[in-house]
């Protein structure tokens, strides 16, 4: 709902308000500020407008405030999806409504989710009732490395889904890249530096420009990519492809990286760590679902984590699309490994920060989203207790402060259904 | 991450059907029964597996969820031999010579079942030369047998064992064609061979597919079927086919030995169980007409999102759902599942069964279990932890005609348990230990008994927790 552009963004400047003030008080509950720190029993959340004015302990209650009361529940920031495609698919193989890439395109680099991201899709819905209200939305490729430009997106129910348009750029270099380059790293590494170098080409010269590797429009869209203004989210798994894309600074020395995947990382997390750049990981890839993915393990967060690496969750090509709802289940499934022999996991805490400050930092949006600290936009979620168990329900869903709608066509064809026999009428009358 | 779904989206949905089996696997030729003209006179392919040395172990002081929808508190189970040998209370005399593993603050299921599962048959690496699932060159083709794709040294299987607790599971053909072929059930116990994984006994299963993926596979070829329409027209005239085969082997009259109708008749036998990958609610009618029509059972509709839709019919007919948890809008027939599938089908009085399709749920399938439960008691529906723990032990067990072995801590069962380390319908519970036949397979805390597949070995990785 909140649009960021860059430059507004980086002054935490406003481009809409709510027509008027108003404040929200979630009391009593176990309040998450999400910034790693431990629960507070009994906080209180205060909502003005759009932003988070303060959550904590001893937080003061206006009196024309609205009380929520939520004594029992836990009150947590909204799950920032680190890694996803939500909205761009509302069927994944009916090709109509699935723009996650553009096979029949001439663009690469230039293309921009922001215009395919569909608030009003079917997945928006659903994972938003289940307590996620943020995501980095990436494209994917087809006939080059570059995907395009990826937006932070909100899942509030209104028209503008867009945080941030143009966010980032997406490019694959590790075995997709192999393909997507014609069928070698030598490839895809030289399709990389020579698609760069000819957006250079394309700064000093635009109306002169003339490539038979990249069309104008993706020219000027790499241009950011290289002087560092627009982040590069890399996706990548193997230990060696790590390597390779990190050395990539010597010749671009501006690049600023995002690695998506990494499941190898835990290998080279001094080398990822030393580099300063953070990690959209895979939470629970633990096969060689390629030759890229050999030492895939559960523990490669908790390994990267503690050789200092930022790290986040993601889920790239993991049902991103529409099951941004594992990310609770996910973030739980590396707490429970720090009860298992010889694994490493992460504390409760850090899992949860993993999949709500962890990405708003990660993508440079950690002053405006991803936790509850004041001034942040006000993603709220009140749980009916502990966010990252398998038996809690979300019981409320706040977006840019505004109250949201839970139902989705899942809840009404679960109602339609709940008795199956029909009625007095067909179950098409049913509503 | 890499999910087998979408594999499946491109070369065809994922269920298999079974063949014929029955308990004559383990047996030698002279010991089962007078078979009819055509069929072959000796089991083919017969299990090797034999159960791993075991001792006489007691776990004790333990929270025990018996498969059949049982529950014991500080409890005790105590198997010998192989085999489970006692269940109950805080008061449950144990021999003196047993190891007792003490499980306070744990807990005891079954072995997991999945009976649904492609590891082995598109086992990772997921290359191309690994693509052994879908027979995809004719829509029918009820004579291949999954254990002839089935490569024993997936990685999968050992995640499936440390993570999931998964000691038995059915690897199906894919769901590119309308007959995918037999099954088979295997014990999760690693093997340089496929026998030496078959589960002793268990019948063959049929694989068979609806819907969308038999009429894209080969409509896209421009050849039938291309329309629902065109899959069951040919599924129909296969049955009259293998009709007309059962009758003449029935009247003793002489013919060619055909693989693909020696399975169809185990079915109209009922020697083999049919698994029938299908979505939609309509759908499912369909198939159940059709089979009622051939005189066979449907024993489960694997990925039945819509079952809910038709709930009250599934349980008058005694046909199994195996459903995922909450997937869905992946496709077009997958657009109306819902979270609330299987605890509206288990109000309903249907058999529910959690299972993954999936070489990474498989890992987690008690997880899947509790949301589906916390899914269906927030709509009010009330079931017990133990029911929703039934529904991947002791109903995928009956699923695969293996309930009579294992599936539940009875006394004589199989001991196929595992021990958590906390409630397993919790997201922070993990196996500590499994036992296969009696056997300690899985040991998270000894590295010793960590299965490592020869694919791992000497790799980046090798032995390491995953």
């Amino acid at each position: 709902m909140k649009r960021f552009s860059l430059l507004l963004a980086s002054a935490a400047a406003l481009i809409a308000a709510p027509l008027a003030a108003q404040t929200t008080a979630i009391t009593g509950g176990k309040v998450v500020i999400g910034d790693g720190s431990a629960p507070i029993e009994g906080g209180t959340v205060l909502i003005r407008n759009d932003r988070v004015v303060a959550a904590g302990a001893n937080v003061a209650i206006p009196a024309d405030a609205r009380r929520v009361d939520a004594s029992g529940k836990w009150v947590t920031p909204g799950i920032f999806a680190g890694f996803s495609r939500i909205g761009l698919v509302e069927v994944g193989a009916v090709s109509q409504t699935n723009d996650m890439n553009a096979s029949g395109s001439p663009f690469s680099a230039a293309l921009d989710v922001q215009y395919a991201i569909n608030p009003f899709a079917s997945a928006v819905a659903v994972n938003r009732a289940a307590g996620v209200t943020r995501a980095v939305v990436s494209p994917s490729t087809s006939d080059s490395i570059f995907g395009g430009f990826g937006a932070i997106a909100d899942l509030g129910q209104d028209e503008d889904p867009i945080t941030r348009a143009r966010a980032f750029q997406f490019v694959e270099l590790g075995e997709t890249g192999h393909r997507r380059a014609g069928g070698s790293r030598s490839a895809s590494h030289i399709h990389f530096r020579a698609l760069l170098d000819e957006a250079r080409t394309y700064a000093r010269n635009p109306s002169a420009f003339d490539s038979d590797l990249l069309k104008a429009s993706d020219a000027k869209a790499l241009l950011p990519v290289i002087n560092g203004n627009t982040k590069l989210l890399v996706h990548v798994e193997s230990a060696n492809d790590i390597l390779k894309v990190l050395d990539l600074r010597k010749d671009f020395p501006a690049l600023k990286m995002v690695l998506v995947g990494a499941n190898e990382g835990w290998r080279v997390a001094d080398h990822i760590a030393a580099a300063g750049v953070p990690v959209l990981a895979s939470a629970l890839a633990d096969l060689p679902y390629g030759f890229e993915d050999l030492a895939a393990t559960q523990s490669n967060i908790g390994r990267m984590k503690d050789a200092g690496v930022k790290v986040a969750i993601g889920m790239i090509n993991d049902r991103d699309a529409h099951q941004l709802r594992y990310s609770v289940q996910y973030a739980g499934n590396l707490v429970a490994l720090n009860r298992v022999p010889r694994a490493t996991g992460l504390s409760w805490d850090e899992a949860f920060a993993a999949i709500s400050s962890g990405p708003a930092e990660i993508m440079d949006m950690g002053g405006q989203l991803g936790s509850l600290k004041p001034g942040r936009q006000a993603d709220v979620v009140i749980w009916t207790g502990d966010p990252l168990e398998l038996s809690t329900q979300v019981e409320k869903v706040i977006i840019d402060g505004v109250d949201q709608s839970l139902s989705n066509r899942q809840m009404r064809l679960r109602d339609r259904y709940a008795d199956p026999a029909p009625g007095a009428l067909p179950k098409a009358y049913d509503r | 991450m890499k999910f087998r779904a979408l594999l499946a989206l491109v070369a065809g949905g994922s269920l298999l059907a079974g063949c014929t089996a029955n308990a004559a696997d383990t047996k030698s030729a002279s010991t089962t029964p007078p078979v009819k003209s055509s069929k072959p006179a000796k089991v083919a392919f017969p299990s090797t597996y034999r159960a791993y040395p075991s001792a006489p172990t007691a776990i004790t002081g333990v929270t025990i969820y018996d498969g059949e929808g049982g529950r014991i508190e500080r409890g005790t189970v105590f198997m010998a031999g192989g085999k489970i040998s006692l269940i109950g209370g805080p008061d449950t005399a144990i021999p003196a010579d047993a190891t007792i593993v003490d499980g306070t603050g744990k807990y005891v299921t079954p072995g997991i079942i999945d009976v649904h599962s492609h590891l082995g048959d598109y086992p990772t690496p997921s290359v191309s030369a690994h693509d052994d699932g879908n027979e995809a060159t004719s829509p029918v083709t009820p004579e291949v047998w999954a254990e002839h794709s089935v490569w024993p040294q997936d990685p999968g299987f050992s995640r499936a064992m440390a993570n999931g607790g998964i000691t038995a599971l059915q690897i199906l053909p894919g769901s590119a064609n309308l007959f995918g072929g037999r099954s088979v059930t295997l014990k999760n116990v690693p093997s340089r061979t496929v026998q030496g994984m078959k589960f002793p006994g268990a019948p063959y299963g049929m694989k068979m597919a609806c819907g969308e993926n038999p009429k894209r596979v080969y409509g896209s070829r421009n050849r039938m079927p291309s329309t629902r329409m065109g899959n069951l027209a040919l599924n129909r005239q296969t049955w009259i086919d293998a009709q007309d085969y059962r009758e003449k082997r029935n009247a003793g009259k002489s013919q060619k030995r055909d693989l693909g109708k020696e399975t169809l008749a185990g079915v109209l036998d009922g020697d083999i169980l049919v698994h029938n990958h299908c979505y939609r609610a309509d759908e499912l009618a369909q198939i159940i007409d059709m089979s009622k029509e051939f005189g066979y059972k449907v024993t489960a509709f694997h990925h039945a999102v819509e079952s809910y839709k038709i709930a009250d019919m599934l349980a008058e007919e005694g046909i199994c759902s195996a459903v995922w948890a909450d997937w869905w809008g992946f496709k077009m027939e997958a657009y109306d599942a819902i979270p609330e599938n299987a605890a509206l089908l288990q109000k309903a009085g249907a058999c529910v069964i959690i299972h993954s399709d999936d070489e990474n749920q498989i890992q987690r399938l008690n997880q899947e279990a509790a949301k589906a439960l916390a899914d269906g008691r927030a709509m009010g529906i009330e079931i017990s932890d133990a029911q929703a723990i039934r529904w991947i032990t002791l109903n995928p067990a009956k699923a695969m005609g293996i309930d009579e072995m294992t599936g539940s801590l009875k006394p004589g069962k199989m001991a196929d348990l595992v021990l958590w380390n906390g409630n397993p319908l919790s997201v922070y519970a993990r196996p500590e230990k499994v036992w296969i036949d009696g056997a300690l397979m899985f040991d998270s805390g000894d590295p010793g008994r960590r299965p490592v597949s020869d694919f791992e070995l000497g790799q980046p990785g090798e032995g390491d927790v995953k």
